[in-house]
This record gives structure tokens, C-alpha cells and sequence, in this order.
């Protein structure tokens, strides 16, 4: 292993991170407040407890969630996409690093960030709403594998894209529409029997509903099953990447 | 002399069956510097980029310091350094760091004193904490060389590296290469500028449609196929070649006062001096003599477009 090229990699992608703070971290923490204060303090107040937790604090897991793999995707896409636009992939290409090298770097260091800003999305959670974590080991399991998984995602949207546009598709076409309609909001329980069933093919109900239950104890689909999904998406993110190196789709001609 | 850069039989076919490279076969010496020519679109940044692992060739062999490009691609492409033709850098990053950034990527630790020593040696020291957008576009080239021999590299491809430079930055750019060159660093580079295969290659390889056309050390190849010319100037006009002369096929230039003779400089004999006795007998006097040489430029024309110089 180029030990020394997955920590240049990884240093000069958190680089861009601390240039752009307030980009990176204060942007997040305001939409997660604001989201607070509409949903938790001034509608949430009357909607009533979901399984005996306050509206309020049954959405952190979901808003963390949230924002952590919007944001997975946006830096690691933003991360591998900028050096093909630019042209410097040409020195990665040329370096005498393989492909799992360049993803820990690229995916290490989205994920880092990722899992830094829902931490600080979990502080400041704490200032609004009363949270516990009945299970502090699985919640930073699910965390960390969200993060990884997701930035896993951008990565190959970064390679895929062949401009910025197609960076925003998917996080705001695809991602964002199965994450509010994935439970971040509301317990699946609360929908029609039929569109429970429908639900339960967004794989990201998984993801909230086994994060939730890391807090609360509550799941609406058995923990096991999303500890499942999460690792069969990471796994399949792998293996797709692993086939864009050994083909060299989108970079190498 | 060692061979430090071996190309056998090398192929590139695009998937809309474009063929970049039609069966290259190439070896470098240790130390030298080959300057490869030919027109855009010939093949050059295509072979390049093929030894250099950014695209991935089709058929033939490549080795690098006796390490094959796809077998052991670590061993090779740490022996190679490159300089793309397209300035590319990351805009918000600091000198110093994409340098650090460029040795970490190639597997070296951070060696503060090795930056430090290139850099300067770049004129790039005052300017290492600096953003590469507030850099001009001269800087910005040498940044692209201080990256590229960041981790010491024995083999260092420069594509273009004169582009859109001004002269004295070119010659700068000469003077690095020459440095380079004493280093014991082999140097393969690109150029359109004739000029500057002829001022600073040791060889010199024509590449055209995907081929190379020839490959030869610069002096012999401009001493086989350039041919010479001797102008002889006249102190006093003439309207036309006298018949005596009109064996040695001179040509008279547009006013009329100086001969031009062009001759081979490989027969067994030039015909310098029966043309010199008769031009004396022709009664003609000679204000001054002056010998010309084909550039490498004229060659290459005359190579590419088939005929001979």
C-alpha cells in the first residue's frame, strides 16, 4: 500500500474542507436549527409524542441523516469530480497509486467531513430538543457506515458526471425525495397500509429506521434488516467502483 | 549507455477505431534528452500519456528503468515524472502544498529541505505561500515542472513546455532542462518549436499519423539530410547567369547581385572550388561569401510532407 499517497490525498481534500468552513460547517448547522425550530418547536409542538418520544426529538436521528448524506455525496462527488474538471487527474493517473488507494483517500477524507458535521448536528440538537442514545456503540456503527457508504455514492456521481450539473442531480433528484420520504419526518406507522408497503423499497428507511433505533429504541423495520441494507449498499457502492477502475470508465481513455 | 526507456511495438486504437499509435518502438538512453516533433494530432501526447499511465494502450510493451508500465506499475511510474501541455492546477491550493501534495502521491514522505531545494531552484520560494490563482501564467508552468519533480523522478516527460511562453521564460525553461540534464535526468519532451529540439535535444524523433518517422541524433540527422547552400555575393548586379556558369544550376536572387549554390555536403565533391574559379573567370567579383544550412524546421517539413530536403 502507498500509504503516503492516501494521506496526501486525504490531507489535501481536508484542506478544501477547512478553506471552505463555512461552506462545510456553518451552512449545515443553520438548515439543521432552522429545521428545529419549524419542525420541532413551532409545528412540532402540536404533533403529538411518536411512541412516547416528543416530535421534536424523534426527528434529530432523521435530520442528522439527513444532512450527513447529502453531504457524503456533495464532498466526495465535489472531491473526484473537481480534478477531472480541472485536469489534475492527470497526476493521480500517473502516480503510482491503485484505485483502493485513491478511494480511501477521496471517500476517507468525504467521510471524515461527513461524520464531523453530524456530530455537530448532534450538539446542536442537544441545545433545542432532550435526546438519548439508548445505543451509543450501533448509533456511531450506523453514523460511520452512513458516511462511508454514502460517500461511496459520490464518488462514483463524481466520476459519472461530466458536469456540475449532474453533481446536484442526484443528491437533489434522487437522494433528497427518498430521505424525506424515508421516515426522517414521520414513522413509516403513521402511512397507509399500502404506501407502508411501498415505503419499505426505499432503502433509506433502513437507514433512519435502524439509526433510530440506535437513540430511541424505536424501528420500523426489524434492526437486523438495516444493518443488511446499509452493508449491501456499501458492498454494492464497491463493487461498482471497483469495476470504473479496472475499466477506467470516465478517466482513463 | 544504458537504455532507461524501452517502447515496443506500442498501439493506441480509440473505441471509434481511431488509431493514435500505429506499432511504436522506441528506446532512450540514460541522460539525454529526445525531442519529439510532429504536427498536432501526430501521436505525441497520445505516446506520452501512454508510458505515463493516463491511458491505457492497446498492444506493445512498455519499460521503464527495466520495470513494465502495466506489470509493475509502482516501480515505473515512480522513476517518471510528467508536465502536461495544459496548465492544471488546483486554483485555491498554496504553492508549497500541491508541491508536498505531488511527493506525497507518489509515495515519498514530506522532505521540507527537498521542496525547499526545488523551489528555489525554480524561482518559486517567494512564492510558496501563495495561492496558485495569484500566480501568472509562467509560474503556473514552472508549479507544473516543481510537481512533477517532486519525488526525484529519473525519466521526465515535458509535453509542450514552452507553449504560449514568452522568450525569456523559454530560455529559463532551456536553462532548467540543461540542469536537468547534468542531474542525470533523461529528458523526453514535445515541442512545436524547432527551434528548441534544435537548441537543446541530443536526438531527435519525428512522429507523424501515429508512426515514427525517424529517430537520430540531432547533429547527423541535420548533417545527412540538410543540405548546404553557399550564396555568393556579387559587387556588382547582373541581369543573368552567364552560360559559363549555368552547369553548377545557381540561382540568381531578386536583385540580381549573389548566386546561390547548393550542394551536398556528404559527395565526394562539393564543387565548391571549380564554382569559385568559375565565377573568377566569368569576370565576376565577389563582395562576400556566406554558407546556410537547413534547419531541423525545413527537415521536418520535408520529412512530413514526404519529400526530400
Amino acid at each position: 500500500m502507498n500509504w503516503s499517497a492516501i494521506a496526501a490525498i486525504y490531507r489535501f481534500e481536508m484542506a478544501r474542507f477547512f478553506r471552505t468552513l463555512a461552506q462545510s460547517f456553518l451552512s449545515p448547522v443553520l438548515s439543521t436549527s432552522l429545521y428545529f425550530v419549524v419542525f420541532g418547536t413551532a409545528i412540532g409542538s402540536r404533533i403529538q409524542e411518536v411512541e412516547g418520544v416528543s416530535y421534536g426529538a424523534f426527528i434529530v436521528p432523521g435530520l442528522i441523516m439527513l444532512s450527513v448524506v447529502m453531504l457524503a455525496i456533495s464532498n466526495a462527488s465535489f472531491g473526484i469530480y473537481f480534478p477531472k474538471f480541472l485536469g489534475t487527474i492527470y497526476e493521480l493517473l500517473s502516480a503510482p497509486v491503485n484505485f483502493i488507494e485513491i478511494v480511501i483517500g477521496y471517500v476517507g477524507a468525504a467521510a471524515t467531513k461527513s461524520l464531523f458535521v453530524g456530530l455537530v448536528i448532534l450538539v446542536t440538537a442537544t441545545f433545542f430538543v432532550d435526546i438519548r442514545i439508548e445505543h451509543p456503540f450501533a448509533m456511531a456503527a450506523f453514523l460511520i457506515l452512513s458516511c462511508l457508504s454514502f460517500s461511496l455514492l459520490g464518488f462514483i456521481v463524481g466520476i459519472w458526471a461530466s458536469n456540475f450539473e449532474q453533481i446536484s442531480l442526484v443528491p437533489q433528484l434522487v437522494v433528497t425525495p427518498l430521505i424525506f420520504l424515508g421516515g426522517t419526518f414521520y414513522s413509516i406507522s403513521m402511512l397507509p397500509p399500502v404506501w407502508q408497503t411501498i415505503t419499505l423499497f426505499n432503502p433509506v428507511v433502513y437507514l433512519i429506521s435502524g439509526f433510530r433505533w440506535s437513540f430511541y429504541g424505536l424501528a420500523d423495520v426489524p434492526i437486523g434488516f438495516s444493518l443488511l441494507a446499509i452493508l449491501v449498499f456499501t458492498g454494492t457502492c464497491l463493487a461498482v467502483i471497483g469495476w470504473i477502475f479496472k475499466t477506467g470508465w470516465r478517466i482513463r481513455s | 549507455m544504458t537504455t532507461i526507456l524501452s517502447i515496443r511495438d506500442l498501439r493506441k486504437s480509440y473505441a471509434d477505431g481511431f488509431e493514435a499509435l500505429k506499432g511504436v518502438s522506441l528506446d532512450i538512453e540514460q541522460g539525454e534528452i529526445l525531442a519529439l516533433l510532429g504536427p498536432n494530432g501526430a501521436g505525441k501526447t497520445t505516446l506520452i500519456s501512454t508510458v505515463c499511465g493516463i491511458t491505457t494502450p492497446t498492444s506493445g510493451t512498455v519499460t521503464v528503468g527495466g520495470h513494465d508500465i502495466q506489470t509493475e506499475f509502482r516501480a515505473a511510474r515512480r522513476m517518471i515524472g510528467l508536465v502536461p501541455q495544459e496548465i492544471a492546477l488546483e486554483p485555491f491550493e498554496k504553492v508549497w502544498n500541491t508541491v508536498r501534495f505531488s511527493r506525497g502521491l507518489f509515495g515519498y514522505g514530506s522532505d521540507n529541505a527537498r521542496i525547499e531545494e526545488i523551489l528555489r531552484k525554480l524561482s518559486l520560494w517567494d512564492k510558496r505561500k501563495n495561492a496558485i490563482k495569484e500566480l501568472s501564467g509562467g509560474m503556473k508552468r514552472r508549479v507544473l515542472i516543481a510537481k512533477a519533480l517532486a519525488h526525484e523522478p529519473r525519466v521526465l516527460f515535458l509535453d509542450e513546455p514552452t507553449a504560449g511562453v514568452d522568450v525569456e521564460l523559454r530560455k529559463d525553461m532551456w536553462e532548467i532542462v540543461a540542469e536537468l540534464k547534468k542531474a542525470g535526468v533523461t529528458i523526453i519532451l514535445t515541442t512545436h518549436y524547432i527551434e528548441e529540439a534544435e537548441a537543446i535535444a541530443d536526438r531527435v524523433g519525428v512522429i507523424d499519423k501515429g508512426e515514427l518517422r525517424l529517430v537520430q541524433d540531432k547533429n547527423t540527422l541535420m548533417a545527412q539530410m540538410g543540405k548546404k547552400q553557399i550564396e555568393v555575393m556579387l559587387a556588382d548586379p547582373i541581369q543573368a547567369i552567364p552560360d559559363s556558369l549555368a552547369v553548377h544550376n545557381l540561382t540568381l536572387n531578386g536583385n540580381g547581385d549573389a548566386l546561390v549554390y547548393t550542394y551536398d555536403t556528404h559527395a565526394d565533391r562539393t564543387g565548391i572550388t571549380t564554382l569559385l574559379n568559375d565565377v573568377a573567370q566569368a569576370g565576376l567579383v565577389l563582395r562576400d561569401v556566406q554558407t546556410r544550412q537547413s534547419s531541423l524546421e525545413e527537415i521536418f517539413v520535408n520529412l512530413v510532407s514526404g519529400e526530400p530536403a
